[in-house]
């Protein structure tokens, strides 16, 4: 391997890793303030105590996350110095913003919403947790504003060797930002409402806290079921702007070697390994693929061949296919799992209408397994999109085996990797026994309220 | 050219936030194990600083996020030479990033003191590894006209820069300890109160030593600048003010002192970023390695609006968690 494989792969793993949290603190910071928000309300000391309950949840895994999006923001410097020489002017700012304005605030809250209660006002207490959220909702903007960049380079000039930031306000309307920016915090949505939703189920399954536990399975499903709706929506949507912007990301997507009009989509395929040209597609539906990717009934795909050849006009000799495989199944396992999530969720609203629930023996079997699903259909949406773009690191700009740092050896990259891997595992063990164990306890009882029904500084949530 | 200046000023007072609050962070968990003697006053210690910090490493964040958005070219350089070094500083972050949150999650005392334990040495080793790298970056590192480094991992670790890691982790010792006196009551308060004013003999020499250092380094002469005098100065006015039980005010000396030996390194490197050994002229600068003036332009704006809110929202929960803490307070239930 060289050193620009084992980057990659460091680069890749971990970045999965990191994002199989943040959804999960976005998500589960939204329910959780919305939790607190009902005890406020409506001052019914069940919601009290499921905040608190599923706000140790929250912060078991804010502690990972944090902490490996740690390496994210020092790797680009670390291993890919050449990229971060050439973008810095404009990759920068959206980081550095991201720091100030939302990582900031999302910390700060978080220390304050966990060691505050009884010391806060209620309301002030309220506001803390809303502003966690909101950091946590607000860091992924700029994060999705930087990578967007790197999908559709907007807002910039080629000055001596490196681009230039020229419109902050083209990099943060940039519509691969918008729409892509929109599916994730969607995505965040269904990923924190699944886990609700699975915690309260395993519950209600062994008759524990009956009430409470099928409050947040109906919140949760509430939830659910329009996030996973508008998600797809919404991705559909994002589908066809990159049509526009990164046409081989969509046209190896289908495994689409030559231009179609109108364009059928395969359900799957057979073949189609290291970007074999002729992979036999099962069960074509007509124009599915031109709806999907130019929203037209009659729209037109160009062929990855033909795209080959128009970038190697424009950008010299070599080869623009990404790996087709993993484009092609990425998309797949996403969208099938997206389609899976919508059935589930709709079952769970139909028993919840039905007011059988609490007493459906298959679905509440199935709903605490049914929390693998999210992480899969987000790690799938990721590939899709970083996959889709390569070979470049900024389409068009960039290529990505010209982004590595020169001065790191595979070596080095030999040891990180091997690190992250080792304490990775470690952290992934702890933090899911923890979250098993933790989901699994008993609410605790409600910390004993002043007369005025205040929560004593007692009910601090400290180390 | 003073948009340039303004966020090489801006990047290093970063850094000075970062130690400063950071820096007492890393104190406290250093010498948890020897303030708390048993695991309730070790949770004491540690709730100290718990409601803080977290938001207190963002600086470190914002701080690194700022080079990159500032000086690409020194972000670029400096995380790259430094690869075994940066790794090092990530494990121990995550391993004390976690800590906090997992340490409280068991009863088994195994599962508490092995936590306590992975706490205490990484937060040893972070501020040893950061004070390396800002004193690699004065001292100067193989790199050559491309401003790309150029030498092994072994060229991180010159003697003087391993005396600064030696003094950041001294200085952090005596903050810390400093902290935990000023924010805690009953045994544990004595401890941490004795632990700060021995800790001002170590941190006093350590930082004069490092002042005279410096100043051999860059070829200035042999005695210690302005502020490195001042901040021994304020050491051990702070030990004299911990006699009089005076916590507040030797704490705020202690954070002086902090903020005086970080800007040290940062004002004699100035106007460069990052010294090269190979040929002075390859060094990186505030001019050579800056962004465009219409991205600084943009980011001195958000710095304007933003860090304000910032200070006034991060002294706000100071303010929140004023009151002293003991071992008297009930353990929450939820643990």
């Amino acid at each position: 391997m060289t050193n620009l494989d084992l980057a990659r792969l460091q680069f890749a793993t971990t970045s999965i890793y990191h994002f199989l949290f943040v959804p999960v603190t976005i998500g589960l910071a939204f329910l959780v303030a919305l939790l607190e928000t009902t005890w406020h309300r409506r001052r019914d000391e069940d919601y009290l105590r499921l905040t608190r309950f599923f706000g140790t949840l929250l912060v078991i895994n804010i502690a990972v996350g944090v902490v490996t999006g740690l390496v994210q923001e020092f790797q680009f410097g670390m291993n890919w110095s050449t990229y971060s020489r050439f973008v810095g002017d404009v990759f920068g700012a959206p980081l550095a913003i991201e720091g100030l304005a939302a990582f900031f605030l999302e910390s700060t809250f978080l220390g304050l919403w966990l060691f505050g209660w009884g010391r806060l006002s209620d309301r002030m207490h309220l506001a803390t947790i809303w502003l966690v959220a909101a950091g946590a909702a607000l860091s992924a903007a700029f994060i999705m504003a930087a990578n967007s960049w790197m999908q559709h380079p907007v807002g910039y000039q080629l000055n001596g060797g490196r681009a230039e930031l020229t419109s902050i306000w083209a990099v943060l309307t940039n519509p691969v930002f918008i729409w892509g920016y929109l599916h994730v915090l969607l995505a965040s949505l269904v990923t924190g409402a699944v886990i609700m939703l699975a915690v309260s189920a395993w519950h209600l399954r062994r008759n524990s806290q009956v009430e409470a536990f099928h409050r947040t399975a109906v919140i949760s499903l509430i939830v659910l079921l329009p996030s996973i709706l508008f998600a797809m929506m919404v991705g559909s949507r994002l589908g066809v702007i990159e049509t526009t912007y990164q046409p081989m990301k969509v046209g190896a997507m289908e495994a689409q070697w030559d231009t179609c009009q109108p364009c059928s989509f395969s359900v799957f395929q057979i073949g189609g390994g290291k970007n074999d040209e002729t992979p036999t597609k099962i069960i074509a539906i007509p124009h599915l693929l031109s709806l999907l990717a130019d929203d037209s009934w009659d729209g037109k795909v160009v062929g990855m061949n033909e795209l080959n050849q128009q970038y190697q006009q424009r950008y010299g000799p070599g080869n623009y296919v990404p790996n087709v495989f993993v484009q092609y199944w990425s998309m797949r396992v996403m969208a099938y799992l997206a389609v899976f999530v919508f059935l589930f969720a709709a079952w769970g609203v139909w028993l919840v209408r039905r007011g059988t629930l609490a007493r459906s023996k298959w679905f509440l079997l199935v709903a605490p397994w049914f929390v693998i699903v999210p992480f899969l259909m987000n790690t799938a949406g990721w590939m899709l999109t970083e996959n889709g773009r390569q070979p470049w690191i900024v389409q068009g700009l960039q290529l990505t085996k010209d982004a590595v740092s020169p001065s790191v050896s595979v070596t080095m990259i030999a040891i990180s990797l091997s690190v992250f891997a080792v304490l990775y595992g470690a952290l992934a063990v702890l933090d899911w026994t923890l979250m098993i164990r933790y989901g699994r306890k008993q609410i605790d009882p409600v910390p004993e309220l002043d007369e005025e029904g205040g929560l004593s500084e007692a009910a601090a949530m400290t180390y | 050219m003073g948009l340039q200046i303004f966020w090489y000023i801006a990047v290093a007072l970063l850094w000075t936030g970062f130690f400063v609050l950071e820096g007492f962070d890393f104190g406290v968990g250093a010498l948890q194990r020897v303030i708390g003697k048993d695991d309730d006053e070790r949770r004491v210690v540690i709730n100290t600083i718990g409601p803080v910090w977290d938001g207190n490493e963002v600086w470190l964040i914002v701080a690194g996020a700022g080079i990159f958005a500032a000086f690409p070219p020194w972000y670029a350089t400096m995380f790259s030479a430094m690869y075994l070094a940066m790794l090092l500083l990530l494990v121990a972050l995550i391993l004390r990033g976690v800590a906090f949150e997992f340490r409280g999650k068991r009863q088994s005392l195994r599962w508490r003191n092995g936590w306590g334990l992975a706490q205490t040495l990484s937060s040893l080793a972070a501020p040893f590894l950061i004070g390396v790298a800002l004193a690699d970056l004065l001292h100067g590192l193989p790199i050559d006209a491309s401003q790309e480094f150029t030498g092994s991992f072994w060229d991180l670790l010159p003697p003087y820069a391993i005396f600064a890691g030696l003094t950041f982790v001294s200085l952090c010792l005596l903050h810390g300890a400093t902290f935990v006196s000023l924010k805690t009551t009953g045994d544990v308060h004595d401890r941490a109160h004795r632990i700060a004013r021995q800790q001002t003999i170590a941190a006093g020499v350590a930082v004069l030593v490092f002042g005279i250092w410096t100043q051999v380094t860059i070829r200035h002469g042999a005695f210690p600048d302005f502020l490195s005098t001042a901040a021994v100065l304020a050491i051990f006015a702070a030990g004299w003010l911990l006699g009089e039980r005076r916590e507040g005010w030797a704490f705020t000396l202690t954070a002086f002192a902090m903020a005086a030996t970080v800007l040290t390194i940062f004002i004699d490197l100035y106007p460069r970023v990052m010294v090269s050994t190979t040929d002075p002229s390859y060094s990186l600068t505030v001019t050579n390695a800056s962004s465009s003036p219409y991205a600084l332009k943009v980011m001195t704006v958000v710095a304007v609006i933003f860090l304000p809110i910032v200070l006034v929202y991060q002294a706000w929960s100071y303010h929140v968690f004023r009151k002293r803490i003991g071992t008297a307070e009930p353990e929450p239930a939820t643990h």
